[in-house]
């Protein structure tokens, strides 16, 4: 008697057990497929349509995705299969197995095989994704760019070695951008803050600088990030092909502003970059001079103002 | 049927010039040096910081639910994320791992208790005070330099007030903490093994407790050393992390990381120890390739302490680091890799019994294997420049804590809790918090990867309403609650089972492993008589020895029949 009611108990909990495996796996799944359903850049990284370089990074992440999906529903299939295939079931013997070296030797090579791949992959398309492009010819002209000394990071230059290269600054919590000039005095040199004016069918090199404390340059659609470390430069480059905006924002923690960190690429045709150029540094010279104008107006006030009591002192 | 002719053996005389009365209620506790109750001391002390660091978590999805929030400051958004990053790891995961080994270790060597008693308090100690002078920052300033506190942003120019100094005395004091632990840890499986337990034979928990106490010892001094050049900068100018004077901020990333790597392997080890332990027991069916799992321990040991670099892959390096760095983080793959086939090969042709431990330890292996994947995706560097610091690192990185050492931990507790308290957890609860807590936690985190490859940055206390970047936040903020609800049923599973759950015996999984062998809870001695071990399951071999004693020998025939009628 006890024995049959313990049995009915053990198969209603069987059942229980079935019905709550299954709701798992349907949630999982139906989660699966509606993530896969909403979109196709679910899966991959919001990169595409800007310079060469993140283009390339793109590309490689797909094949990664690729081979990561062949792993993932190999080893879950499997997972998966043995929870259905063998749960424990009246008269079921266990298989006393305690292993096998050869399948051992054969998935540890499995896998290196898989890795070596990946590796061989990376290393072919490192090229593509590190090394700048030469710019259209219809780009905006730029001078072959000297070797930078000091430089911490790996910086390749163009096959032809020009390129239009500025000097980004991250401070907290905004990012300035230096363009270069044809004296050498950079204090003269045009500069904005946050947004970032480029020609486009132009090679752009970025020499990237911390003033403050780390941060990380970073704009999704035109390559990767590149650390702005205080004492070191990094490097990126982009070219991009057609005007428009590209945003992005610093990726280092660097303070309680972090997240209003954020930054802006503005591409124009080559001729616009011109004007913009020329404009930009008609107003900095214009400001400059408001500004020395009035600190030599507060200079000779605060002189008169200090002057008057000082007459009458004695 | 045992002569009672013989003559009793002569009992020893003791003699005592006094007596101490045994402490009771509190006072016990304090003073205790036995390692079942350090390592319940452990347990419960890592399972509260483990939910402060849980509602830390929880504030930060409330703010991160809506684009443009405003429920949180930046500044407590920042110390948020430090006290979560920082008590998950330093205060829950690694010394939740100790408590565990501190219980069971001694049990399942068969030993009578840790080689260092009263060290072996000093460290559980020297824990709490640590989590002690770190919560205190609360009451002045919170660190908000993350758990990572990059120069120069934890330095003293950018980050004034005394938290970050809290965060260093947090590191040390834990650090010795672990470093005590470990030794005591190392030693003890060295020396005070049972009779017969030769490396071959020792419990696969055993194992990847060695390797966590190894790596603990070589990369603990690291951080400490780090830590202390921090600590000088602050207060006495040394600029070691200050470029303006010689010194460099990227120094930092290296020491830091050099230890920082090893410890996510500290972290997960134990954790892989455990579904070993665990996955056999209800299969009814031995380990599968115990010796590749164990040499598959002590390989990723051995490679954790060479990858470290993969944290930095953004920073100015050289290309030989890079690609240096990407394939030592490639190689540690394969080690990770050949356990999770192993564990799959242990459940196939199994007869697997779905009790809650074996559910936690399969929903571990289906979780962390996407953990070990997007591993691979952050190990090749130029996918790396784009993934790095955003929210799919977010995701990667709990895929293998959560989804890795918190489903192994909770996984543990079910499977060890009838040993520890003498009652079963119930089954029906244990379920029904898995379920929530394997549907919370994916719903939660499967979705920041997307939200990384969106391009939102980690450490951010807001972000702007485009894309679809509201809706999948305010998805994951969903998921967190009920991730938490599933945390909130196990804790109450315990509370409850501690009065009311079944009572378990000995030996209520038939498992492999010594500490069945024993009372549960397990008396003060562990064992009155320590059994030879003769494989890597004695329990197996004990049952079998009861088996074929307590069975009728067969030429006895019609008399061994009488003895079944009443």
């Amino acid at each position: 008697m006890n024995r049959m009611r313990a049995a009915l108990a053990s198969d209603r909990s069987r059942n229980r057990r079935r019905a709550f495996a299954l709701a798992i796996a349907s949630c999982l799944l139906g989660g699966l497929a509606l993530a896969g359903g909403a979109s196709a850049d679910f899966w991959t990284p919001e990169s595409g349509g800007g310079s060469e370089n993140a283009e390339s990074i793109d590309t490689l992440y797909k094949i990664v995705l690729a081979v990561a999906a062949i792993v993932f529903i190999g080893v879950e299939g499997a997972l998966i299969y043995s929870m259905v295939k063998f749960r424990a079931r009246k008269g079921a013997v266990p298989a006393q197995i305690r292993g096998n070296t050869r399948l051992e030797i054969g998935w540890t090579l499995g896998a290196a095989v898989v890795l070596l791949v990946l590796a061989v992959v990376t290393f072919a398309m490192l090229d593509d994704i590190r090394t700048p492009e030469n710019s259209d010819p219809d780009g905006y002209p730029t001078p072959v760019v000297a070797d930078v000394k000091n430089a911490s990071a790996y910086q390749p230059r163009p096959p032809n070695g020009r390129s239009l290269k500025i000097q980004v600054n991250g401070q907290r919590y905004v990012w300035r951008y230096t363009y270069p000039d044809a004296d050498d005095n950079p204090l003269n040199n045009t500069f904005n803050y946050t947004e970032l004016v480029v020609p486009t069918k132009t090679t752009v090199t970025l020499d990237i600088e911390a003033q403050d404390v780390a941060h990380s340059w970073w704009i999704p659609a035109l390559g990767g990030k590149a650390d702005a470390v205080p004492g070191h430069t990094n490097f990126t480059w982009f070219k991009i092909d057609k005007p428009g905006f590209y945003r992005g924002q610093c990726a280092e923690l660097c303070g309680r502003n972090h997240a209003d960190m954020v930054a802006q690429v503005r591409a124009i045709e080559p001729a616009a970059f011109k004007t913009y150029l020329a404009t930009k540094k008609r107003e900095i010279a214009e400001n400059n001079a408001g500004a020395l104008e009035r600190r030599e107006a507060d200079a000779a006030k605060d002189a008169s103002a200090n002057d008057a009591p000082s007459s009458e002192a004695p | 049927m045992p002569t009672a002719t013989e003559a009793p053996a002569r009992i020893p005389e003791i003699i005592a010039h006094k007596v101490e009365p045994e402490p009771k209620g509190w006072v016990s506790w304090v003073t205790t040096t036995d390692h079942k109750r350090i390592g319940i001391l452990y347990l419960v002390t890592t399972f509260v910081f483990f939910l402060i660091g849980g509602v830390e978590a929880l504030l930060m999805r409330v703010q991160l639910g809506a684009p443009d929030n405003t429920f949180l400051t930046p500044s407590t958004y920042n110390a948020l994320f430090t006290l979560h990053g920082t008590t998950m790891i330093f205060l829950f995961v690694v010394p939740i791992m100790a408590g565990f080994a501190n219980y069971f270790l001694p049990l399942m060597i068969g030993a009578r208790d840790m080689a260092f008693p009263k060290l072996n308090a000093l460290s559980y100690w020297l824990l709490l005070f640590g989590g002690v002078v770190f919560y205190l920052s609360l009451f002045f300033h919170p660190p908000e330099a993350g758990w990572t506190s990059y120069a120069p942003l934890s330095g003293g120019t950018f980050s004034e007030t005394a938290g970050i100094d809290a965060w260093i005395f947090l590191i040390h004091l834990t650090g010795i903490s672990s470093l005590l632990g470990a030794i005591n840890f190392y030693a003890t499986i060295a020396n005070m093994r049972a009779p017969g337990m030769g490396w071959g034979r020792l419990p696969l928990f055993v194992w990847s407790v060695l390797v966590y106490a190894i790596l603990l010892i070589l990369a603990l001094p690291v951080i400490a050393g780090a830590v202390t050049l921090l600590l000088t900068d602050r207060h006495f100018g040394t600029g070691f992390f200050d470029q303006s004077q010689g010194g460099d901020p990227l120094l930092w990333q290296h020491l830091f990381w050099f230890f920082g790597h090893p410890e996510v392997y500290i972290m997960i080890l134990p954790g892989f120890g455990m579904i070993s332990e665990i996955l056999p027991v209800f299969a009814r069916k031995p380990i599968f390739g115990y010796k590749a799992i164990a040499a598959a321990t002590v390989v990723i040991a051995f490679l954790a302490l060479l990858v470290w670099a993969h944290h930095m892959f953004t920073t100015p390096s050289a290309t030989i680091v890079l690609v240096f760095f990407m394939i030592s983080s490639f190689l540690i793959a394969i080690p990770t890799g050949v356990k999770i086939f192993n564990w799959v090969a242990t459940l196939w042709r199994g007869t697997i019994e779905f009790k809650t431990p074996l559910i936690f330890s399969v929903g571990f292996i289906s979780v962390f294997l996407i953990g070990g994947i997007t591993g691979v995706f952050l190990a090749v560097f130029p996918v790396d420049w784009q993934l790095h610091d955003t929210y799919f690192v977010v995701a990667h990185l709990h895929y293998v804590l959560v989804g890795g050492s918190v489903f192994a931990i909770f996984a543990g507790i079910y499977y060890w809790f009838p040993k520890m308290a003498g009652r079963m957890l119930g089954e029906t609860m244990g379920k029904w918090s898995f379920a929530l807590m394997y549907l919370g936690f994916n719903i939660t985190f499967l979705i920041q990867h997307t939200i990384g490859l969106d391009g939102m940055p980690r450490r951010i206390y807001e972000y702007p309403d485009v894309g679809h970047l509201a809706t999948y936040n305010l998805i994951s903020t969903i998921g967190s609650f009920i991730l938490a609800v599933g945390i909130l049923l196990t804790v109450i599973n315990v509370v409850r089972s501690m009065k009311v759950g079944v009572e378990a015996g000995p030996d209520p999984w038939k498992a492999n492993t010594l500490e069945w062998f024993t009372q549960s809870p397990p008396p003060v001695n562990n064992f009155d008589v320590i059994p030879r071990v003769r494989s890597v399951e004695p329990m197996k071999d004990i049952r079998r020895q009861v088996a074929r004693q307590a069975e009728p020998p067969v030429e006895l025939g019609p008399q061994s029949t009488s003895g079944s009628g009443h």
